[in-house]
């Protein structure tokens, strides 16, 4: 059982390793068509591992189907001996979350709002709580190819925790070569913890005002991370003026341009690769691959 | 028995406020003395588990039932569990109304 630590803790100290973040801000913008399709592209020369990060609703296995071996994610609740319980109120005066109702007659715990701080049982001076393990997701490790290792995380249903289960994803993510990251839409938890220790993003972009508008709060986490960024723009209508101007202000590169094409949406929305059917987009991936490598390099201040 | 009771200000003729975890103020009137006990709600603002958390102030003050407007899904969980009854009161009313729409049956019971 794999078992999430609440302090991040990923194995990724190898050097001369490259870990590659595709981010995006807007949903939809088509992460996981770069991701797959370079993953797929990068595999034709060397050995890489694919990561979906997109716990809340993980696709890139759409792409890659093959049997894998899943282990579940589990987070830990309180779960607290009656006996020993003097209802002093203690553990229920740390929670910040709620989690613990203190009633004259016992504590009761609400399992979903607990976010597995561990505070509680270190503050009852009773010793009456105990941590145990509650199932969140999911972590599936496949080999589409021997050069293509696919590891896929999945939050449960219901369940709202996705950064543990992240977490767990990345952990599972061999350290003995270079690594692409598929991440979750947005820029809130999900993102943050999927980005943290990494070194390179690609944000892939649409030429719309809402993909300029969410590309640059995107933008604004890689720079906390001081994690430099390269953009794709997809669907690009040819012109693309306002993701260029910002890109120039911010003096990103954009680095790969994928046309509004009808051929793309069908061979893209019935789970092929479309590196895999011509090779100029394959080499085109590879270049983006080439280009974030050395993009890993620049250190930002 | 003592009544809390979700408002917009701290006297018993404030307006009822209809969320109860993001409640500014709760009231508590003892049914039998008519005191009433304002207390400010130091949760109101928090990211999350407010209703848990107005839930476990009430208890805290020994309150047995509670007068509100609405109850999301986690205080709903909250107020069954702590055996609390929690009832219904009209926007637009104050604390001393609800109390004594209470104590005409006039209220939906929502817990």
């Amino acid at each position: 059982m794999q078992n999430t630590k609440t302090a991040h803790s990923n194995n990724w100290s190898e050097e001369n390793v490259t870990r590659i973040v595709v981010a995006s801000g807007k949903g939809g913008t088509g992460k996981t068509l770069v991701a797959a399709n370079m993953a797929w592209a990068v595999s034709e020369q060397q050995t890489i591992t694919l990561v979906d990060c997109d716990v809340e609703e993980p696709n890139v296995h759409l792409f890659f189907p093959s049997e894998g071996t899943q282990v579940p994610v589990c987070q830990t609740i309180p779960q607290i001996d009656a006996e020993k319980c003097t209802n002093c109120g203690a553990c229920g005066e740390f929670c910040q979350y709620g989690a613990l109702l203190i009633t004259p007659e016992k504590v009761i715990v609400n399992p979903s709002l607990c976010h597995a701080c561990g505070g509680c049982r270190l503050v009852c001076p009773e010793d009456a709580i105990t941590e145990v393990p509650r199932e969140i997701g999911t972590v599936t490790t496949s080999k589409p190819s021997d050069s293509l290792t696919l590891i896929t995380g999945r939050l449960k249903e219901g369940e709202v925790a996705a950064p543990p289960v992240i977490s767990a994803t990345k952990d599972a993510a061999s350290t003995n070569g270079d690594v692409i990251i598929d991440g979750p839409p947005g820029t809130s938890c999900p993102v943050i913890e999927t980005m943290e220790d990494t070194d390179v993003c690609i944000m892939v972009t649409e030429p719309t005002p809402f993909g300029l508008h969410d590309l640059k709060l995107a933008v604004g986490v890689a720079k906390q991370f001081k994690i430099p960024s390269l953009v794709v723009i997809n669907r690009s209508d040819g012109s693309d003026t306002d993701i260029l101007s910002f890109c120039n202000e911010e003096e990103i590169p954009i680095v790969l341009k994928i046309p509004f094409s009808r051929e793309w949406a069908k061979i893209q929305g019935t789970g092929h690769l479309i590196a895999a059917q011509d090779p100029t987009w394959r080499d085109a991936f590879l270049n983006l691959f080439t280009q974030a490598k050395e993009r890993a390099e620049v250190k930002l201040c | 028995m003592k009544i809390g009771i979700s408002t917009k200000g701290n006297t018993a003729d404030a307006l009822i406020e209809e969320r109860f975890g993001r409640s500014p103020f709760f009231l508590i009137i003892d049914s039998e003395t008519s005191e009433v006990k304002a207390v400010t709600n130091p949760h109101s603002n928090d990211t999350g588990g407010v209703g848990p958390k107005a839930a476990q102030l009430l208890l805290n003050e020994g309150v047995n039932v509670v007068l509100t407007g609405q109850v999301g899904g986690n205080a709903f969980n909250a107020l069954k569990a702590s055996g609390l009854e929690v009832y219904a009161c009209n926007s637009g009313t104050t604390a001393t109304q609800a109390v004594a729409e209470y104590k005409n049956g006039a209220l939906k019971q929502l817990v």
